[in-house]
């Protein structure tokens, strides 16, 4: 059994604006084990992006809160940190990583400028320290010469060059826990399979647990171990990936890989889902995928289905189980 | 045999690089270099590569939004150079219509609904209000909207419903050919079969051709007929959209089939090994001699970056590759 690294318990975050709460992510649990890639997929507005800044607490105060919940990151409670504690915990022991590297780095400091900041910060070294860590994290990530790097601005880099530098920032202070929210939206093809390629081995060396978020399923197939499916601000299902693909259970997570075409098959009409996601201000009563859903019953128009283990590491909030 | 509709032939772009001072120009980007392609009627053609490859500039090109260096457009036969610029207004620009990747950035915002996709037909044509407003009202039952939607604006809509304005709006003037600029990129996953499965509903209804823009090959085989692979501004590989997948050529081509098809971790080292390629597209303001593709090929040979390879035919298929000579 390996260590968890990171439990999230019952999460609530909420957005209050004139037109009233918005529940951007409502009761999620997960956890996340030493070494092991948790995905979590969704589609736009599902509330996992709001769950990755939940996590580090950064959200856009004072509109958006934490209302409830734990998160619980080896053993400390992060909710109940003061915002001093908590400065020392991102970076340090959580860090992330973004989507558009273009905006997550500062176009006016060089790569060194950059990188040093959080090395500087968290570690206390001397400055010979500091160089040695700043260039070790840039071999991590397999940058070649480094040291001509550390003078270069972000301008000067291609978009996948400059997604490595974010990973080796967000590596440099050796986290326990880093979260990767899309981090390869951004590239081309080939580039993100190389960027993939190197997070792996990325893990292998350092043992870093990772939250990837994304949407797109075949990254999701390529990278994680398990993986959790969010609809509307609660998870839907959590299982392994191979389980997930093989055997999904919830409605919607066989929708949802059902309309990914796939390059190794050749179908004449693509699977798609009715309707477009609830709003999250009006949502629907019962489960939320309900009024899309293509096997409903009765009751999953009225009551919010309960949480179900049907499995090893497999769970599903759906009333159809039996 | 079925009728060509729009030919490209030997397209080619360079845009100068000037000194600031005195705009003499110091070299150039080659952004797209003599590519040749056909698109027939009712079928799909889809341009395929990363960014830098040189697809939008010749889907510009088709669009007559860049002039071209030089090379030749042909449409239904007849080279665009011999059109009057009366005659491309009247009969090339109506049939050739696009729509654009981002849905959020492609509307006026302050226009309604009923105005953006009457727009075409107000400029181009003579109808009256009366004509227009029940064009409007069938292209947007075309499109699966309702017809309450017209008095709406932009803001008020999800993005699979304004990529779907976006189409009606194309298909305002009964175009020949549609430009597609990577038209579901933009959208989620659940909406994206949605809008694949509209545009091929409208092909079929209206025999109309597409030219694809696209990064994500799986949407490319299930959206096209046929499939040019690009690589730093030439075509590697060109081919039927299922021949090319089944049996891809060109050392790229298999690449980029690679590192889109879904593996499970644990299918890994079962033969399917993923190519991973190292470094990135050089840049095409100084592209590599010999096959621009060695610098990254897994497959190279000594006349690979000295000889630079034709793009010759195996097959059923065109590919630019020493392996084949």
């Amino acid at each position: 059994m390996s260590k968890i690294i990171l439990q999230v318990e019952d999460l609530r975050t909420s957005f209050f604006t004139r037109q009233g709460e918005v529940r951007a992510v409502d009761g999620v649990s997960f956890h996340v084990n030493e070494g092991e890639t948790l995905g979590i997929v969704g589609e736009s507005g599902c509330g996992k992006t709001v769950t990755g800044l939940s996590i580090l607490r950064l959200l856009p105060e004072p509109a958006g809160r934490i209302v409830g919940g734990k998160i619980i990151l080896e053993g400390t409670n992060l909710l109940e940190l003061s915002k001093k504690e908590m400065r020392g915990v991102r970076g340090k022991m959580i860090s992330m990583i973004l989507q558009d590297p273009m905006t997550s780095l500062n176009p006016v400091y060089t790569i060194g400028d950059q990188i040093t900041e959080s090395v500087r910060l968290h570690q206390g070294l001397s400055d010979n320290g500091v160089e040695k860590e700043v260039v070790s994290a840039l071999r991590l990530v397999k940058i070649p010469s480094p040291e001509m790097l550390l003078r270069q601005h972000p301008f000067q880099l291609s978009g996948g060059m400059r997604q490595r530098v974010v990973g080796a920032i967000a590596m440099s202070c050796h986290p326990h826990l880093l979260i990767a929210d899309e981090p390869t939206t951004a590239l081309d093809a080939t580039i993100q399979a190389q960027y993939l390629a190197l997070f792996k081995e990325v893990q292998q060396k350092t043992k870093v647990a990772i939250i990837f978020i994304t949407h797109d399923f075949g990254v999701v197939a390529n990278m994680c171990h398990r993986v959790g499916v969010m609809y509307a601000g609660k998870i839907v299902e959590t299982a392994s990936t191979r389980e997930l693909f093989k055997a999904p259970k919830h409605p919607y997570t066989t929708a949802l890989i059902n309309s990914v075409p796939r390059l190794d098959q050749k179908g004449d009409r693509l699977y798609s889902i009715e309707g477009q996601p609830p709003s999250m201000m009006n949502l629907p009563l019962g489960c939320r995928f309900f009024p899309r859903c293509s096997v409903a019953i009765e009751v999953c128009g009225k009551q919010e289905p309960p949480q179900v283990e049907i499995g090893d590491e497999h769970s599903v909030s759906w009333w159809r189980v039996k | 045999m079925a009728e060509t509709l729009l030919e490209g032939r030997e397209l080619t772009k360079h845009y100068p690089v000037t000194k600031e001072l005195l705009h003499h120009t110091v070299d150039w980007i080659r952004a797209v270099n003599g590519i040749s392609f056909t698109i027939e009627r009712g079928k799909t053609l889809s341009l395929v590569g990363e960014s830098g490859a040189g697809k939008t500039t010749t889907a510009k090109a088709v669009l007559l939004q860049e002039k071209l260096t030089s090379g030749s457009i042909l449409f239904k036969g007849k080279d665009l150079h011999r059109f009057t610029p009366s005659q491309l207004k009247m009969e090339y620009r109506p049939k050739v219509q696009a729509v654009q990747q981002n849905p959020w950035s492609s509307m006026n915002p302050r226009m309604r609904v009923r105005d953006i996709i009457a727009e075409p037909l107000v400029v181009n044509t003579k109808q009256s209000k009366k004509e227009i407003r029940s064009r409007v009202l069938e292209l947007l039952e075309q499109v699966g909207l309702r017809s309450d939607h017209a008095d709406h604006y932009p803001h008020e809509f999800s993005g699979g419903q304004r990529q779907r304005i976006a189409v009606a709006r194309a298909l305002a003037l009964h175009p020949s050919l549609v430009v597609l600029d990577e038209p579901v990129s933009a959208l989620d996953v659940s909406i994206r079969a949605q809008i694949m499965n509209l545009l091929k509903d409208l092909q079929a209804k209206h025999n109309l051709s597409y030219l694809v823009i696209a990064h994500n090959l799986a949407t490319v085989r299930y959206m096209s007929h046929s499939v040019a692979i690009m690589y730093l501004g030439q075509i590697v590989e060109y081919g039927d959209a299922e021949k090319l997948f089944e049996q891809p050529l060109h050392p790229y081509t298999r690449a980029l089939i690679s590192a889109s098809l879904l593996t499970l971790p644990e299918d890994e080292g079962e033969g399917s090994k993923q190519i991973i390629l190292s470094g990135e597209m050089p840049s095409p303001l100084n592209p590599p001699p010999g096959c621009r593709f060695h610098t990254r090929c897994g497959e190279i040979r000594d006349r690979c970056s000295n000889v630079v390879p034709e793009l010759r035919v195996v097959g059923q298929q065109r590919v630019r590759c020493h392996h084949y000579d």
